[in-house]
């Protein structure tokens, strides 16, 4: 096997990684916040790889899609969270998961009823079409293009966490928010917004992913399936766990589709496995 | 945190229950075996009646974990498609007798239980599900590639089996009624199995981690291996589901390992009833029956079926029985 081959497969598994970490970073952050795990999040991966193409389709613009899908979708989520989830605080912790898994149903069979039970192709934007010579073998551009608007999305959102008056709110408010009421910070309103951002990432993964598998309306369930194996593997809650989990898992699939490619999709579940025997919590996770 | 406040109730389940009530509990096998002698003759059609009885023993294993344990598991699919796979492919295969197959896979469900259960009770809380989910999509991917021995995407066929040997007489398996009434006997013992285990004292320590974990820890329970053994004995029940499926449907579609056949089990269980003992054999009934009629009516039944999920977790978390449980029998 020739190195070339073996650095074009490892690209690819960051690529993929790159998608792996936006969804599972979603799912962290509202966890992380709300104690509420969102079942529905691989649904609305998928909703909003829909609402990309359909926007990209109507403005006949790929960026277009990108941009406003994300945030069609992340209001969409503020939405879900107001009228469906808020009535649940204070109930069981399963109670939201419960929801949010029905909800997935409605969401599934609502994008059939409007876009129809088959595969739709999403064309890749002409401008990052082709590939690059690294001078070490080719890279398709969209790939290079993917792994860079992760890159900047999980910078934005690090310095948006960590430097800014609502992260400093958000950080706190996800160690003890009883307190943060008490010092008269509006914690429903955060909680608002996480969820809907949680939701934004999610769909800012599915129309990132679009051009590199069809969009059907079944995607989600192996996305939803994925995230929970990246956030068990890095720990539940911990950003940076969510991150190199992520690109972990997205090599590790990537190079056994390369060696045994009837083993792609399992051998993530036995590193899961794997993680959960020596370290239950998760590689970053602290002990419940 | 949670100070217990003085005037709190007590949990429905520790009360003293009523007279109608203690009296539904001490006959609910028999009250249940008679409702279940009568089902099909109140159903529009047999096949209806075989699902809800496949479906009931599934949900009534399934909330031995989820109702009674208080843990949420979205992996049981896994234990019924194994269960019913194993069945099937030592009918078909290997010209094992059904009986023997039968057993086979409540053993082989069983001890995938005890496997997935191994990993999954190490973690707590929310983790739990997630992991039982992601285990389950391990069976699922592995019995898709295994195609030579499961049929892949194609599930598994071949194994019809037309005729039963009992006490001998040959009974024609082909005819609804006979199956009905051959399968129910496996529901009887399966109900009968899960009451005997909920009136043991192993019942009273898993209700007792339900309540509070820590205090059952405190009170010198093994909090894990209990888990352990509830999630062994619900997912062998459930494999018993599988195999009554297998030889009602003589085929196996992959889907059935699927987390979404996971959570169509939590469904029936949730819209049921997850505090009582019926509520799941109901919730099953019911969602069955609501499938069969709106996929009448479009192709996109699933639609309804979510809302109404979402809807009774909203404004009714006990579910049907649950609630008429609690509004009108004392």
């Amino acid at each position: 096997m020739d190195t070339e081959l073996i650095l074009m497969q490892l690209f690819s598994g960051v690529a993929l990684g790159a998608i792996l970490v936006l969804t599972a970073l979603g799912l962290s952050i509202i966890f992380g916040m709300l104690g509420v795990v969102n079942f529905a999040h691989g649904a609305l991966f998928m909703v909003g790889a829909y609402a990309g193409l359909w926007v990209a389709s109507l403005t006949g613009s790929f960026w277009w899609g990108l941009l406003v899908a994300p945030v069609m979708i992340g209001l969409f989520g503020m939405l879900i969270e107001y009228f469906l989830i808020r009535p649940l605080y204070g109930r069981s912790i399963d109670d939201p998961l419960l929801l949010t898994f029905g909800l997935s149903y409605v969401l599934v069979e609502g994008v059939r009823i409007v876009f129809g039970t088959d595969g739709i192709p999403f064309p890749t934007p002409p401008a990052l079409t082709g590939v690059l010579d690294l001078g070490v073998g080719f890279f398709p551009i969209y790939r290079i293009f993917v792994v860079g608007v992760v890159f900047v999305v999980v910078l934005l959102l690090w310095l948006g966490l960590e430097k800014t008056r609502f992260g400093l709110i958000v950080r706190a408010g996800a160690r003890d928010p009883t307190m943060m009421r008490v010092l008269g910070v509006d914690i429903s309103k955060v909680w608002l917004l996480v969820f809907g951002l949680g939701v934004g990432l999610a769909s800012l993964g599915g129309v990132l992913s679009g051009p590199m598998r069809s969009v059907n309306p079944e995607m989600g369930s192996l996305v939803l399936a994925e995230a929970f194996v990246v956030t068990v593997i890095g720990g539940l809650g911990s950003l940076l766990g969510s991150i190199i989990a992520g690109l972990a898992v997205g090599i590790v699939i990537s190079m056994t589709a390369l060696f045994a490619p009837e083993m792609a999709t399992i051998v993530m579940f036995a590193l899961m496995a794997l993680v959960l025997l020596v370290r239950p919590q998760g590689l970053f996770g602290k002990l419940a | 945190m949670t100070s217990p406040a003085l005037a709190e109730p007590l949990p429905s389940s520790v009360r003293k229950p009523g007279r109608v009530k203690s009296l539904m509990t001490t006959y609910r096998v028999p009250l249940s075996i008679i409702a279940l002698c009568l089902l099909p003759w109140l159903l529009p059609s047999k096949a209806l009646a075989v699902n809800v009885l496949v479906y009931g023993v599934v949900a009534v294993g399934y909330n031995l974990l989820f109702g009674y344990t208080g843990l949420l598991s979205f992996g049981h699919a896994a234990f019924v498609g194994a269960g019913a796979y194993i069945t099937g492919i030592a009918i078909g295969q290997f010209g094992v007798p059904w009986y023997a197959a039968v057993l086979l896979g409540v053993i082989g469900g069983g001890l995938l239980a005890f496997a997935i259960g191994a990993l999954s009770t190490r973690t707590r809380g929310i983790y739990f599900s997630m992991v039982t989910l992601a285990l389950a999509q391990l069976v699922y991917y592995v019995a898709l590639q295994a195609s030579s021995w499961t049929g892949g995407e194609n599930g598994l066929r071949g194994f019809t089996v037309n005729k039963i040997n009992l006490l001998g007489y040959d009974i024609n398996f082909l005819d609804p009624v006979n199956k009905y009434y051959v399968l129910m006997a496996f529901a009887a013992l399966a109900l009968w199995v899960v009451s005997r285990i909920l009136n043991s004292p192993f019942g009273a320590a898993i209700e007792a981690i339900r309540e509070n974990e820590r205090r059952a820890r405190t009170c010198g329970y093994n909090v894990e291996r209990t888990k352990l053994l509830s999630f062994t004995l619900s997912g062998t029940i459930c494999a018993l589901g599988g195999t009554m499926s297998a030889l009602h449907l003589a085929f196996v579609p992959l889907d059935s390992l699927h987390y979404h056949a996971s959570g169509m089990i939590v469904m029936m269980t949730l819209l049921g009833g997850a505090s009582s003992f019926f509520g799941p054999f109901v919730g099953a009934l019911v969602f069955l029956v609501m499938e069969d009629v709106f996929s009448l009516w479009t192709s996109h039944w699933q639609i309804i079926v979510g809302s109404i999920f979402v809807l009774f977790v909203l404004f009714l978390p006990k579910g049907i029985w649950g609630t008429f449980l609690a509004r009108f029998v004392r």
